[in-house]
């Protein structure tokens, strides 16, 4: 079945307590390419049937008023799931 | 500030000629909700009748205020509060605490009740991890900036008061052209006094809408109503009741606009 795949970033502007615990993080692994880690979320929207322009648009609203806060974080992208078509 | 000590569960700490002692304050339980007892027990203390509602109840049943309390709806799910900020009871909230005519409703939202409360745009900001990523409890000091709305008129300008705190996603933002004007129209109600506990944007614990009767804040003055159970103050440990001056403001206020 398709699915649509929304992604969601923490703003640029706004520090990232996670992303920053996990870049201090690394290198205690022994990972030391990394200089900065930002956390997002991906959410995966199964669809039943076909992903009409419809649909879509449907997602992208739900990305911006329910999935993301726009005080806080952006929508990065909003797109179908072509890998899992095939 | 009380200068007597009032005895554990010495119930007469209410006033006792309250011209609106039957005031009715809805108290919220959503799934994972924590603190409404809490606000209960509160809200009686303060004088008033407390009425327990239901996330997924349409009815405000004729409340006269209502309480948002802390704890973990939906366990934070996607974001704190913002599950809950779609339940059926919400909407209703929302409707009554904006409505164009008439009285709007006084809200208050405590800790994840704060969090309902920006992600329902009833308030402005947002809330984020604390800067030092730790979960923190503890007794905090608070400055009370704004003696105007619905849920602190009883308070004395700038008066200091503590109450706990108790959260881990409490670092209040906002862009910085929100944080001005809150700043100018004197909407920051409360204020962390010493270190900043979280990373609050100008050390923000609490905030009110442009009308006065939305009121949202981190910290949890519903734990400190009764002697025996609250912050340690000068009269003694556990003795802090600061957070009850909260409760009868808004029982006060109810009652002056029904004159």
């Amino acid at each position: 079945m398709p699915r649509i795949i929304v992604e969601v970033m923490p703003k640029p502007e706004i520090l990232d307590p996670q992303g920053k615990a996990i870049a201090s993080a690394l290198p205690h692994l022994g990972f030391t390419d990394f200089s900065a880690v930002r956390q997002g979320k991906r959410f995966e929207l199964t669809v039943e049937g076909e992903v009409t322009e419809q649909v879509l648009a449907s997602a992208r609203t739900a990305a911006a008023e329910m999935l993301s806060n726009p005080v806080i974080e952006d929508v990065i992208s909003v797109r179908v799931d072509d890998e899992g078509a095939a | 500030m009380s200068t007597e000590t009032p005895l554990i569960g010495d119930f007469r700490a209410a006033p006792a000629a309250n011209p609106l002692g039957g005031a009715r304050i809805g108290v919220v339980t959503f799934p994972g909700t924590l603190d409404d007892r809490d606000a209960a027990r509160a809200v009686r203390l303060g004088g008033g009748t407390a009425v327990p509602l239901w996330h997924a109840d349409e009815s405000l049943q004729n409340v006269d205020a209502i309480v948002l309390p802390g704890g973990f709806s939906y366990g934070d799910y996607l974001r704190a509060g913002a599950i809950a900020r779609f339940a059926p009871m919400m909407n209703k909230i929302i409707d009554a605490a904006t409505a164009s005519s008439g009285t709007r409703l006084p809200v208050l939202g405590i800790c994840n009740g704060f969090q309902m409360l920006t992600e329902s745009h009833l308030l402005p900001g947002s809330m984020v991890k604390n800067d030092h990523l730790k979960f923190l409890c503890r007794d905090q000091v608070l400055r009370v900036e704004n003696t105007s709305t619905a849920w602190t008129s009883q308070f004395t300008a700038d008066e200091l008061i503590a109450v706990p705190l108790k959260n881990q996603d409490g670092q209040y933002l906002a862009d910085p052209a929100t944080l001005e004007a809150l700043e100018a129209e004197g909407r920051v109600v409360f204020r962390y006094v010493g270190e900043n506990p979280n990373g609050s944007r100008n050390g923000i614990a609490g905030v009110t809408n442009e009308t006065g009767n939305v009121v949202g804040l981190m910290p949890h003055p519903e734990h400190a109503v009764e002697a025996g159970y609250g912050p340690d103050d000068a009269t003694g440990m556990r003795s802090g009741t600061d957070g009850l001056t909260i409760f009868t403001s808004v029982i006060a206020s109810l009652a002056g606009g029904a004159q």
